[in-house]
């Protein structure tokens, strides 16, 4: 255990090569692969949000990458040690679950302390490095009380001092927000970026909604069905989505998806044309087009017509619910920033094209 | 006024559960305690003598058998409900841990439990057998020799106290195990795995996740275990009759308070009906003292 004790707690990154989990279906049924050849580097001292809709398989990568599951095929890497067949006690890593698995029986106190008596740290050394975590995560006061007299957001701090008090080289988050209601989740969001950046660890949590990791992540990565999709930086990926999917997945209001064809360097929706590049001349035929709800701009002479249903107005933002033949949902969204432009029942748009994205209709890969 | 209508209907459905409380549970209940305190009770007649005394009491504590009895009761109590706890506990965790055959244990397991007492008490007294018994077999293959655990001869067991004593604890351990192993292992699948993953990834030694993790979050089955089993020990009778027999001179030694109740009940003599009741009386103060502690030390102890 002295080298979890004394490895420096900056500086690690984390890499998976050719990370596979297969789970094998006793029963003579079919076998899931939910991480497929998982590739990726995760630098040190950054926070990355490993962002999927449920069951792509990230979940499953935070466990194996905590050692809690054992990959069918791949290495994991921390720094240049490999540490696929190590165990998890000898990975050095603090894991904050989703219900964070605090032990009720014991007080806030005994749950931090917890890992350091299994170090065998001394009392002394190990009360003082509990009431210092204790504060750097702002629950000094509420020490000796039982898991059950806290709220959610308060458990949630004692599970990552409990993570962090051993001062690991890697902090694992799973789904760390989704059991805490809005307000809270906004306020311990911050919480938990301020906690990274001041211990400077190399952090993952795992995350179904993108607002929350775009919002603290430094790093995303995008799964689905167990492949990674895109990673980059949050407004990065946001901005420059590689398909289809990534693009749905990114944004709310998620992006107005619609069948389109380009003809030449033209790009048309219906009789609607949109915009055009020269790119498009190399995919002649259908497409799929899809719009953010912010790539919209009022102007009466616009080349395309959305007829709309209602005006929502959610505090700042404007937004009309529209529908439109081509679209590929019932409905789709427009944000728009100044009411005084809206027309009954039907307005006329030009379309930005830095928010407008075209995709192969069979792949979902980005054309343009 | 609703309400008050309907109360009738309650007293209605509770009037059969009643009148069979009182025919069979209260009304004993009652004369026994009034016996016990009767001077000169007359149990041919069924007569009363209304004078207030503890003759009986006295009298009981004076007469050796009912002494015999109390020891062995108190012996078996202290002997057996903790130890088959803990083996309970440690054989469920076990159980737990090992994924091939699990099923197949647990159904060894608890086979004891939907087997007559009676029946394992006669399996017992073959497998001690002097001559022709399993144990002394396996004691023979080691160089030892045959023990005279609880051989009958001329009508009465040759075997020393200790030896029966052995015997008796052995099989009240093995009868008292199924129940509990089967009680813990539900509990221990009621327990979050992740508490578990938790405990390994804070590289928390084995014997540390069992003392401050299993057995913290089981306290309130070990609790009811513990109060359960200490009540049902102080009951005991039947594991006595399955592997000594009924005859109570032959078994006097070994027999507990219940028999000592059992055999006042048939004996001749006309304060033996007295005598019972007393002993009877004795041992439910003793449950109920034990109980209280219980309680008292599981309200301190139980984490939740």
């Amino acid at each position: 255990m002295e080298d979890i004790k004394n490895v420096q707690q900056k500086g690690i990154s984390i890499k998976l090569e050719n990370l596979t989990k297969i789970f094998y279906d006793k029963k003579g049924g079919k076998d899931t692969k939910a991480v497929d050849r998982f590739d990726v580097v995760i630098p040190s001292g950054k926070l990355v949000g490993l962002l999927g809709p449920s069951g792509c398989g990230k979940s499953t990568t935070l466990f194996m990458i905590a050692g809690l599951l054992e990959p069918t095929e791949g290495k994991i890497f921390f720094g240049d040690e490999d540490v696929t067949k190590l165990s998890p006690e000898k990975r050095g890593i603090g894991l904050v679950f989703q219900n964070y698995a605090l032990y009720p029986h014991l007080t806030v106190r005994q749950n931090i302390m917890f890992p350091l008596e299994n170090l065998k740290i001394p009392k002394e050394e190990a009360t003082k490095m509990t009431e210092q975590m204790a504060a750097l995560v702002g629950i000094a006061e509420l020490l000796d009380r039982k898991p059950a007299q806290l709220s959610g957001g308060q458990q949630q701090r004692v599970a990552i001092a409990r993570a962090l008090v051993k001062k690991p080289r890697v902090l694992l988050l799973d789904e760390p927000l989704s059991n805490l209601d809005a307000r809270l989740r906004l306020q311990t969001r911050e919480e938990i970026k301020r906690i990274q950046k001041e211990t400077g660890i190399t952090t993952i949590f795992v995350t179904h909604d993108q607002e929350e990791a775009m919002s603290i992540s430094d790093e995303i990565v995008v799964m689905n069905f167990g492949v990674e999709q895109q990673k980059g930086y949050p407004q990065d990926v946001y901005d420059q989505p590689k398909n289809l999917f990534v693009a749905k997945f990114l944004g709310t209001p998620p992006i107005g998806v619609f069948n389109g064809y380009t003809k030449g360097s033209d790009l048309f929706i219906g009789e609607e044309k949109i915009l055009s590049d020269e790119k498009l001349k190399d995919h002649q035929g259908e497409v799929q087009v899809g719009i953010r709800p912010e790539g919209y701009i009022a102007n009466t002479k616009g080349s395309f017509e959305v007829p709309y249903t209602f005006i929502e107005s959610v505090g700042r933002d404007i937004s009309l619910v529209s529908s439109h033949p081509e679209c590929n949902a019932a409905s789709f969204r427009i944000i728009l920033a100044d009411k005084t432009v809206i027309t009954p029942q039907t307005m006329k748009f030009d379309i930005r094209k830095d928010k407008c994205y075209v995709f192969n209709k069979q792949t979902g890969e980005r054309v343009l | 006024m609703l309400e008050k209508k309907k109360d009738y209907h309650a007293w209605l459905y509770l009037i059969i559960p009643l009148v069979l409380l009182s025919i069979f549970t209260f009304f004993p209940l009652i004369k026994t305690i009034i016996i016990s305190f009767d001077n000169g009770y007359n149990k041919w007649q069924d007569a009363f003598s209304f004078r207030f005394s503890f003759d009986s009491y006295i009298a009981i504590f004076q007469y050796p058998p009912f002494l015999q009895t109390l020891k062995n009761t108190l012996l078996i109590v202290f002997i057996s409900v903790p130890l088959s706890t803990v083996l309970a506990l440690l054989i469920a965790v076990g159980l737990n841990s090992i994924k091939p055959f699990q099923k197949v244990f647990q159904t060894v397991f608890f086979l004891p439990y939907v087997t007559n007492s009676i029946a394992i008490g006669m399996v017992f007294a073959v497998l001690f057998n002097l001559h022709t018994g399993l144990v002394n077999g396996v004691l023979e293959i080691f160089g030892i020799d045959k023990i005279n655990w609880i051989n009958r001869n001329d009508g009465f067991f040759q075997g020393s106290y200790f030896r029966k004593m052995f015997v008796l604890q052995a099989y009240i351990l093995w009868d008292a195990l199924a129940f509990k192993i089967l009680v813990f292992i539900g509990g221990l699948q009621n327990i979050s795995k992740q508490y578990y993953d938790a405990a390994k990834i804070d590289s928390t030694p084995k014997k540390r996740v069992l003392m401050r993790i299993t057995v913290p979050l089981l306290s309130p089955l070990i609790a009811y275990i513990m109060i359960t089993s200490f009540i049902g020990a102080f009951k005991t009778y039947d594991s006595v009759v399955g592997i000594f027999g009924n005859n109570w001179e032959m078994t006097k030694d070994i027999q507990t308070v219940v028999g000592f109740v059992y055999q006042m009940l048939r004996a001749d003599s006309i304060n033996s009906y007295s005598y019972g009741a007393a002993a009877a009386v004795v041992l439910f103060l003793i449950i109920l003292l034990f109980t209280g502690i219980n309680l008292w030390v599981s309200k301190k102890r139980v984490h939740y």
